[in-house]
């Protein structure tokens, strides 16, 4: 009883809450385009769907190519990395300077230069990158010195070093750079399609949420918002499942 | 002393090496592995009997000096003191590394691999992770991935130091029974006088930091076991060796 009750506790406390807000605004008759109640939010997501679900397509379609091309490009780099240090040392600061410089203020000179599409994608691929690429550079360093030997003992080739042994243990750190790149690339992904403001049938989540703010469309706000969380949630799970798929037999980050 | 005439697989004469960091870890040796001889290289910690065996499996090149074979270099296993596994690979496929490097086909290497497991007595452990198993089977099968290869020269650098000392007993045994069945040469290098006296059929005994040899103790006893650990012969060679040791400590700052 008392295990079941644990086990249930996170999500009573969710029902709670939502129940508690959906009191508060009915008892204190709170105007939904100041705060509306959760069931508002609700039947607004189901009547908006078709104009909600376009423009999460749009964002959803962002977020994963910046992200594909954040795997293969912090891949690609990270290789250059761990082979040649002075090509770490050459190109490192760039990398460090576009990750700490904020997107947000980046995002407009990009839009200058780029298409509206491009840049937005741009965004995202750039806060996506970073936690792949050190991740992967931390992954092939950590390679045991030992099974180097081992492998230089047995004349192994670059190529075989690499493939058989290098890839597999840099392997963990990969996939924990993508379950971080992932949350960035939607956050750069919105982020890039506020500072833009594009309209029409391109228009991603945020700016669903931008043009529901200038016609006080709050509910509207905020099932844009839901669905927003709920998309960073499903990626998130998304590679954890994949790295428990991967690593559940040998990693111990997954016992 | 030199009762033992078999002719030498491997010679190592006026060999130096001193490391970057400056530290100098060995100093002139000159030593004798003679054909099918268990021959232990008895030492301090970082006496440099790991660097003269590394430089034997050429793992490291020499100062100075030369590494003679007697015709052609055979084929060598390589154990290091830990079991040195890949973690993300079964059983199996860790041992057909060597083979693999080779470009042998899993089941071309079937064979070998089911000869070594059966060696070390893990036939039934073939598909299992290094992370399922304990120290000792994991160090089984680190020793049958030497064996893979049929190596006529074995070498061993402190394999058995993290073991516990019953499992370490029980590897001892199987070594000694492994090196009857194969006729293989064992170079083993430890730091405990009991385990060298018990394997050996010759000791070297390391000076300290720069190492050289400072005596060699021939064990002349012709079957090993409990009786063998029970001995006189034993309880001597014993003494004998560790006298050796302590003067190898005692020469500590000397040079």
């Amino acid at each position: 009883m008392k295990r079941l009750f644990e086990k249930l506790a996170p999500w009573l406390l969710f029902a709670a809450a939502i129940g508690a807000w959906e009191i508060t605004v009915r008892v204190r008759e709170i105007a939904p385009y100041i705060l509306p109640a959760p069931s508002v939010i609700a039947a607004t997501a189901i009547s908006d769907w078709s104009l909600l679900w376009a423009a999460l397509l749009v964002t959803l379609r962002t977020t994963f190519l910046a992200l594909l091309m954040a795997s293969f490009g912090g891949l690609a780099l990270a290789l250059l990395f761990a082979r040649w240090r002075w090509v770490e040392r050459s190109l490192f600061p760039f990398a460090v300077v576009l990750q700490v410089t904020p997107i947000i203020a980046i995002a407009p000179l990009l839009l200058v230069y780029l298409e509206t599409d491009a840049a937005v994608l741009t965004c995202a691929f750039i806060v996506a990158f970073f936690p792949v690429l050190s991740n992967s550079v931390l992954g092939l360093r950590s390679v045991d010195r030992n099974l180097i030997e081992l492998y230089e003992l047995y004349g192994a080739s670059r190529w075989q070093q690499l493939r058989l042994l290098r890839l597999p243990a840099a392997l963990p750190y990969f996939l924990g750079g993508l379950r971080i790149g992932g949350g960035l690339a939607l956050i750069g992904a919105i982020v890039a399609e506020i500072a833009a403001g594009s309209a029409g049938k391109g228009a991603g989540l945020a700016f669903r949420i931008i043009e529901a703010a200038y016609r006080l469309n709050v509910p509207r706000m905020f099932a844009a918002l839901a669905l927003i969380s709920l998309t960073g949630i499903a990626i998130y799970l998304t590679f954890s499942l994949m790295s428990r798929l991967l690593l559940a037999r040998w990693h111990e980050s997954e016992i | 002393m030199g009762a033992d005439m078999s002719p030498s697989l491997v010679t190592l004469r006026a060999v130096s090496k001193t490391f970057q960091t400056g530290t100098r870890a060995l100093d002139n040796l000159n030593l004798d592995v003679r054909l099918g001889e268990f021959l232990t290289l008895l030492g301090p910690s970082g006496c440099g009997k790991s660097t003269a065996l590394r430089i034997i499996a050429g793992l490291m090149a020499p100062m100075s000096g030369q590494v003679e074979w007697g015709c052609v270099k055979p084929e060598l296993g390589f154990v290091f003191q830990d079991p040195t596994l890949m973690p993300w690979a079964s059983v199996e496929d860790n041992i057909w590394l060597p083979l693999r490097l080779r470009g042998q086909s899993k089941a071309q290497a079937r064979k070998r691999i089911d000869e070594a497991l059966a060696l070390v007595g893990l036939s039934r452990f073939g598909g299992a992770f290094p992370r399922e198993l304990s120290g000792g089977m994991k160090m089984r099968v680190s020793i049958a991935r030497a064996l893979v290869t049929r190596p006529a020269i074995l070498l061993l650098d402190e394999p058995f130091a993290a073991l516990d000392e019953i499992t370490r007993f029980r590897l001892n045994d199987d070594l000694l029974a492994l090196q009857k069945e194969l006729a293989a040469t064992i170079v083993f290098v430890t730091h405990s006088v009991f385990e060298s006296v018990y394997l050996s059929s010759r000791i070297c005994v390391f000076s300290n930091r720069p190492g050289r040899v400072m005596q060699e103790i021939v064990v002349d006893a012709p079957t090993r076991g409990s009786d063998f650990r029970a001995s006189a012969l034993f309880g001597q060679t014993c003494q004998q060796a560790s006298a050796a040791l302590e003067r190898a400590y005692g020469l500590e700052g000397t040079t």
